[in-house]
């Protein structure tokens, strides 16, 4: 998969998301890593010229409950509702709801195992393969956790 | 994912039209040796095709954030493909050179593609002259290649390039790789980047001195730059528009095209498994595969 792997908003610390874009290369797929503190509107330009499969938001800032929403809508709204969106970071259990709801289809907290987040993206990669829905503005009420 | 283009017409004229959403699908498509039709009497656009290479950590992702400031501020639009290597063992590939490109991610002036130099399954440089070919077509001006490394692989740059700029920094001492490449000789321009580091002006004076041909041919001219304190860039994209690249030059990039397509036969022949695995047992020698290949 071509993933884009994301650091939205205020937030200066992506040691978190290096590590995950690295396993992700050694697990075979193209990882582009944007850098930090970006707008969702960069974020969405980027999924775009980059014409990514997936995108990867890491935030630690307590932001998530704004962003997220924002870049998935984002992407919704620019024809790219095929994307498929996942997050990581400090995100508190009481907000997952809401994240699952606004199209991200997996949560991986502090403790996640990289092979984990592998795991799921075979899973995503077989669900496309056979047409199901992953996308951001896809129905299917799929998720990972 | 689809591999055919189901819509190629309308994909193309609506990415012509400014759909950049169209451009990137299109993009992909290319990346996977897919081939684009363009229309029949297509008003030619030239655009300018500027190649930057050098070793890694020099600065290139940083000096071309400034090259897209550059052109941007002058009203141009430009497009960049920065290509990076894929893993040789896992195949996948960490793209990081937006990171140090902070013009890279905003306005309608500025397309930047990240690329990886596994995912082409006919060779690299064949599917970057259709890309290069598409973006022009698609009315982008100016276009940057970053391509990574020092060492031989370089040279290919010319197939694609009309000027090229080649990067070091203060006290690497990579430009004797570089020299042992020949990339040197086919610079328009050198650059040291990094000029507000001590050592810099040393490192441009050690280079003009190893630049001075023996046989009294012109050299290409060496500038100091500083992307991080963006000082010098101006002078030295006037510089690159307004030399004359030598005339033996464009008969190497019709070699290297040449060269490129070759490969991308090569690579893309059906039969291609089947003569590896007999030149694996020794059954064939190495010009009946050829041949076999090249039929």
């Amino acid at each position: 998969m071509k993933i884009v792997m994301a650091k939205p908003g205020l937030d200066g610390h992506d040691r978190g998301a290096k590590v995950i874009a690295r396993s992700l290369r050694d697990g075979g797929h193209e990882v582009v890593y944007t850098g930090l503190r970006r707008t969702p509107e960069e974020i969405s330009r980027i999924v775009m010229d980059e014409d990514a499969n997936a995108l990867g938001l890491s935030t630690l800032s307590g932001a998530h409950d704004v962003l997220v929403p924002r870049i998935c809508e984002l992407l919704r709204e620019t024809g790219m509702g095929n994307v498929m969106v996942f997050l990581g970071g400090i995100i508190p259990d009481r907000d997952h709801e809401s994240m699952f709801s606004s199209g991200v289809r997996a949560i991986f907290g502090p403790g996640s195992r990289t092979d984990e987040i592998l795991s799921f993206l075979d899973e995503a990669n077989s669900r496309v393969e056979s047409g199901a829905p992953i996308g951001v503005g896809d129905e299917d009420g799929w998720r990972w956790n | 994912m689809a591999l055919e283009l189901i819509d190629q017409d309308s994909l193309l004229k609506s990415a012509a039209d400014g759909n950049r959403r169209d451009l990137s699908r299109l993009l992909t498509y290319l990346e996977k040796g897919i081939k684009l039709n363009f229309p029949e009497n297509t008003p030619p656009r030239k655009s300018s095709v500027m190649g930057i290479t050098g070793p890694p950590g020099v600065g290139k992702s940083s000096l071309i954030g400034r090259i897209i400031s550059y052109w941007n501020s002058r009203n141009q639009n430009v497009a960049v493909l920065a290509i990076d290597p894929s893993s040789p063992r896992s195949g996948g590939a960490l793209l990081g050179d937006r990171v140090r490109m902070d013009s890279a991610d905003s306005g309608e002036l500025v397309y930047v593609r990240s690329l990886s130099t596994g995912g082409q399954p006919g060779g690299m440089s064949s599917s970057l002259i259709s890309m290069i070919e598409l973006l022009s077509y698609c009315g982008w001006e100016n276009i940057v290649i970053e391509t990574v490394g020092s060492g031989q692989s370089e040279i290919k740059i010319v197939a694609f390039a009309d000027k090229i700029i080649l990067v070091d920094g203060p006290d690497r001492g990579d430009i004797i790789q570089a020299e042992k490449a020949g990339i040197i000789e086919l610079a328009d321009i050198i650059v040291i980047n990094k000029s507000d580091l001590p050592g810099a002006i040393k490192a441009a004076e050690s280079i003009r001195s190893s630049l001075s041909f023996a046989d009294g041919k012109k050299s290409p001219d060496v500038v100091l730059v500083s992307a991080q304190m963006n000082e010098g860039i101006d002078e030295m994209m006037e510089l690159v528009q307004n030399c004359d690249s030598p005339d033996w030059r464009e008969k190497i990039k019709i070699q290297e095209r040449l060269i490129s397509l070759w490969d991308s036969r090569l690579l893309s022949s059906p039969n291609l498994n089947r003569v590896i695995n007999e030149l694996q047992t020794g059954s064939i020698s190495l010009d009946d595969a050829l041949d076999d290949l090249a039929r």
